[in-house]
């Protein structure tokens, strides 16, 4: 929890800060509105994170909402496939491409970033050429399946916010109690000793980039059913750079190694809240991503500086 | 009298855990050569780190010709004339000679875009070069020389930046004899030129050959001096051991004839060399010399499956095994304590008990699930029965000394059980605590049937530990030595590869 403490007083400042001033932002309506992309974009960190604790990234992650969110609709509408086959051929694909991605990575020694990189481009160009650039949706059918984004606990709770738990609370847990978890934090922080303890460290890292590639498929699937309209050469782009985004402001440390669940949901909502925020305080929309990337880096070095402090107070304990 | 080229006085040093150096006073002339000697841990290297700008004192004062200096960085030690050459060189080996040696202080031309003047560098470089009678064109690259060359190439650098006092640390720990004679011809003509050599080594035969004076330290304090005159083997080693030496207890040889590991015709890829053979049965330490880049861990990492074999078979307790991964040799029975516990052995960023667990986490496990509990209670027994002095199982590794990382190191597989373990150099950087406490684990082990094969470099160690003797050289085993027939000069002998 300490770890995650930094970003969590951020969160509630900016918050604050941006409530006091202008207070619509408090209103039911904006939160759910916010908690809403939180857990659409949040789907996509906890993939995110699985990779970069690998020490190793995943740019490819917006290409593929793209790819599955033009071909889950396109299969269902346009191609009258079941729903269920349709779950089940999208998420091959995305289980596919994760495959791939981890067996370059580990058995042919690419690096991640070239990977992934090739993979942004080959998998945004498949959305265009199946779609024949033609947008995608579910149009006025499908009532049922988009309650999976449309449904509100409570009336207020969206049901993305309430799968991003869902998933958070599953991905925490495999993290920090099974033994797949420990294994991949010990060859985040050094690959080396632990495939000299006998980790199959070629393996885990495969199972982490397929982590993210199904989560980013599973996420693609949402996006495109919240949105119910995708266009192929735009849907999802940069959405990579905001799970990324989030999962270091969650405390991720992209040398590997470091990363709780419950930062990088915290770590994302922050990057919804700015958003947010930016749009509220009346910044100009041509100066939004400036201020997004200035906050985002004002954020993750307020956190260095404070884990800074906390190991300067730990060494002193030693040295007395 | 003048006063001395480098004095320091009172100088500590704290880690960790560790009082590294207590104390400790020298003092070196112009024109000497002063050997430092004392056990791993003896606070030899911080000494010297502190001197050569790498560590800052916690106290004490260091003077340069009789003014008070600190020495914040590397490079203000170069600026006084200090220059250390290090043990593991540091040369970057895609660069010419002359590259390195003036690596960061290239001769410039055409003065406000600042190009490098090669011509000049290259000039000044064979000025050097003839200096250290040194055969060698300056534009070679530094990959293509021997390790003696490079070390030459390191002092070459050290007499560009004017030095006056160069700090050698173990030197000769990978040269040829021939090299080494070279080296002790090069050391004394720099001396009668008035450069002052710091002399760090474990080979008290060459200390005996070159040394003016000798410094011992013991638990980082200084333990005594010894003038030329004063200068032999067993004065030397009372004051680095601080007792007498008493003959090590001969261990009772267990003959169980059961072999435990048998290799057959290994032949190791990046080992382009004669296929390898040798047999270790249960319960005994067959100790495995070899000079630096004989291949020795090479050796260990393709039995532990970390590196590829080209042919051969490994057999563990008659069973022939497929060891292509380190998973499968630790099913097999096999275990190892690598040489650079940081790099290889250790998670220090992680806990004393994730670390401890790490290898045997399958066996605490219920459903893939860790069964916390067990975890804790297993650490807890091993850091009890190992004696790893931490206030608590879940400090990182990073806070312990050295001799307690590696006692984490051999608890990740005591609880395994192992039949057959591979030490490499386990007791480097370890203090002398820690190292008899090690000693006291492999007797264990071994009364237990545990075939170990133990590499070092030390060999004091080799010679007091070891039932049997393998010994490499350039890929290959050159020899093999029964315990009656142990002998430094035997072990150096096939060691240097001279039949």
């Amino acid at each position: 929890m300490k770890k995650t403490l930094g970003i969590f007083l951020l969160l509630t400042a900016i918050f604050l800060i941006t409530g006091i001033i202008e207070p619509r932002f408090m209103q039911s309506g904006n939160m759910i509105n916010m908690a809403r992309w939180t857990g659409l974009y949040g789907i996509l960190a906890i993939g995110a994170c699985f990779v970069i604790i690998t020490g190793g990234i995943d740019l490819s992650i917006g290409s593929l909402v793209g790819l599955t969110g033009a071909l889950f609709p396109l299969l269902l509408v346009r191609e009258g496939v079941p729903i269920v086959i349709g779950f089940v051929l999208v998420f091959t694909c995305a289980v596919t491409i994760g495959l791939i991605h981890g067996l370059l990575i580990t058995k042919l020694k690419l690096q991640p970033f070239i990977v992934t990189l090739c993979g942004l481009f080959i998998y945004r160009g498949i959305a265009r050429y199946i779609t024949g650039e033609i947008n995608q949706g579910f149009g006025n059918g499908f009532g049922g399946l988009r309650l999976l984004v449309k449904y509100r606990l409570f009336d207020k709770i969206p049901m993305p916010f309430i799968i991003l738990i869902g998933f958070g609370i599953v991905a925490a847990i495999f993290l920090n109690k099974t033994i797949y978890g420990r294994y991949l934090l010990a060859l985040g922080r050094n690959r080396d000793a632990a495939r000299f303890s006998g980790v199959n460290t070629d393996s885990m890292i495969i199972g982490a980039y397929i982590i993210c590639s199904v989560l980013a498929g599973f996420g693609g699937m949402l996006f495109a059913l919240d949105q119910n309209s995708v266009q192929p050469s735009t849907f999802g782009n940069f959405y990579e750079l905001y799970a990324i985004a989030g999962a270091v402001l969650g405390g991720c440390s992209l040398r590997g190694g470091e990363g709780t669940i419950s930062g990088v949901i915290f770590g994302t909502a922050m990057v919804e809240v700015i958003k947010n925020s930016v749009f509220f305080l009346n910044v100009p929309t041509e100066s939004e991503f400036t201020v997004i990337g200035f906050v985002i880096l004002i954020g993750v070095t307020f956190d260095e500086l404070i884990k800074r402090m906390a190991i300067g107070q730990k060494t002193r304990i030693v040295d007395t | 009298m003048t006063s001395p080229l480098l004095e320091a006085r009172g100088i500590h040093k704290w880690f960790p855990g560790v009082h590294a150096v207590n104390a400790v006073d020298i003092m070196f002339h112009a024109g000497e050569v002063v050997a430092v000697i004392g056990e791993n841990g003896a606070g030899k290297s911080t000494l010297m780190r502190i001197i050569g700008g790498v560590y800052q004192p916690d106290a004490g004062e260091i003077r340069v010709d009789g003014e008070v200096v600190t020495i914040p960085s590397v490079a203000r030690a170069t600026d006084l004339g200090i220059a250390f050459i290090h043990q593991e060189l540091n040369l970057a080996s895609n660069l010419s000679v002359s590259a390195n040696i003036y690596l960061g202080r290239e001769p410039r031309k055409f003065k406000p875009l600042n190009f490098i003047d090669s011509q000049q560098m290259t000039t000044q470089t064979k000025e050097i070069l003839s200096q250290l009678s040194l055969d060698l064109s300056p534009n070679i690259l530094v990959e293509n020389l021997s390790i003696g060359q490079q070390q030459m190439v390191e002092i070459g650098k050290a007499l560009s930046q004017k030095a006056r006092l160069i700090i050698m640390d173990e030197p000769t720990s990978s040269l040829t004899q021939h090299e080494t004679n070279h080296l002790f011809e090069l050391i004394r003509t720099l001396k009668s030129s008035g450069v002052c050599i710091v002399y760090i080594s474990h080979r008290l035969a060459e200390v005996n050959q070159i040394a003016d004076r000798v410094l011992v330290l013991r638990d980082g304090k200084n333990s005594g001096e010894l003038a030329r005159e004063e200068v032999t083997h067993d004065q030397m080693v009372s004051l680095m051991v601080g007792r007498e030496l008493k003959q090590y207890q001969q261990r009772q040889i267990q003959q169980t004839c059961k072999p435990m590991l048998e290799i057959c015709d290994l032949v190791i890829s990046e080992l382009a060399t004669k296929p390898i053979n040798f047999t270790i049965y249960a319960g005994e330490v067959v100790g495995m010399f070899g000079l630096v880049g004989a291949g020795r861990t090479e050796l260990a990492e393709a039995i532990f499956g970390v590196r590829e074999t080209i042919s051969g078979t490994i057999k563990v307790d008659n069973q022939e095994a497929d060891l292509e991964t380190p998973r499968q040799a630790i099913e097999a029975g096999v275990a190892m304590v690598p040489e650079d516990r940081r790099v290889y052995g250790l998670i220090v960023e992680s806990s004393v008990c994730d670390n401890i667990t790490l290898p045997s986490l399958n066996c605490y496990q219920w459903a893939k699930f860790i069964r916390e509990k067990e975890t804790k209670r297993v650490t807890k027994q091993m850091v009890e029965d190992l004696n790893v002095r931490t206030t608590n199982i879940f400090n990182n590794v990073e806070t312990l000394s050295g001799g307690n990382q590696q006692k984490v190191v051999l608890a990740k597989w005591l609880s395994l059980a192992p039949r057959v373990l591979l030490l490499d150099e386990p007791t480097r950087g370890v203090d002398v605590m820690s190292k008899s406490e090690i000693y006291q684990l492999i007797e264990n082990m071994v009364s237990q049937e545990v075939a170990i094969l133990m590499i070092s470099s030390d060999l004091e160690e080799i010679l007091r530990i070891s039932d049997r003797v393998l010994v490499m050289h350039e890929g290959t085993l050159t020899g093999e030595l029964q315990r009656e027939e142990l002998s430094e000069e035997a072990i150096m002998k096939l060691a240097t590869g001279k039949q």
